[in-house]
């Protein structure tokens, strides 16, 4: 929901968690609260995107910065977006940084630094290859 | 028509209302327009920020002062 107003650009990056069933789904989950938290872009609900609610789409559709965070290779989030016609823009996907998928839901803190830190990683990048 | 202008009051949400009331104006167009400015009613949309545009119940716009041509396709 608009917590704050006039959402342009600066720390208001979307960030959309897969938010799945396993340690890799709730790890993009935790990382987007914290970042949240944090300042660093305002988790929204991927839900509301899938479920095609249309206030959620056209704010995909509309924001300038927004990351994606996929579990596993599955794609749930990415396939979200491309299903409501929403362009995919930064995306991050759990797997890919070396952490193994399974069903042990007792998160490490190493493993959400490490996510938290590629996700803001893979932002920046995008940041500023839109500013060349 | 009914439009909805959301956003609690900031420059840019003043700046989307002033432009979506000339575009209603230049089209000629019947329509009621009504500011929200209670951040729940805001929330109701689903919208991830403000300003924001709802033309009969259709967000047309989150986030952006819309120009006026823009407002002008989704009255006409």
């Amino acid at each position: 929901m608009a917590g704050t107003c006039c959402v342009a650009g600066g720390n208001n990056i979307m960030i959309l968690a897969c938010s799945g069933a396993s340690n890799v789904g709730q790890l993009s989950n935790q990382a987007a609260i914290e970042l949240t938290q944090e300042g660093f872009g305002k988790m929204f609900c991927l839900a509301g995107i899938g479920g095609k609610l249309q206030g959620f789409v056209q704010s995909a559709k509309d924001v300038p910065q927004m990351v994606a965070i996929d579990g596993c290779e599955l794609g749930c989030a990415k396939a979200t977006l491309e299903q409501a016609g929403v362009p995919l823009k930064t995306y991050v996907l759990l797997t890919e940084l070396g952490i193994k998928k399974n069903k042990d839901f007792n998160l490490q803190r190493e493993e959400i630094d490490k996510v938290k830190g590629a996700i803001k990683q893979a932002c920046l990048a995008d940041q500023q290859k839109a500013a060349v | 028509m009914e439009i909805k202008v959301l956003g609690p009051g900031c420059p840019k949400c003043q700046q989307t209302e002033k432009v979506v009331k000339e575009a209603v104006s230049e089209a000629g167009v019947q329509a009621n327009i009504e500011k929200v400015t209670n951040i729940l009613d805001i929330g109701s949309y689903g919208v991830f920020g403000t300003p924001a545009v709802v033309v009969d119940g259709e967000v047309k716009s989150v986030g952006k002062v819309p120009t006026k041509e823009e407002v002008k396709k989704w009255i006409s």
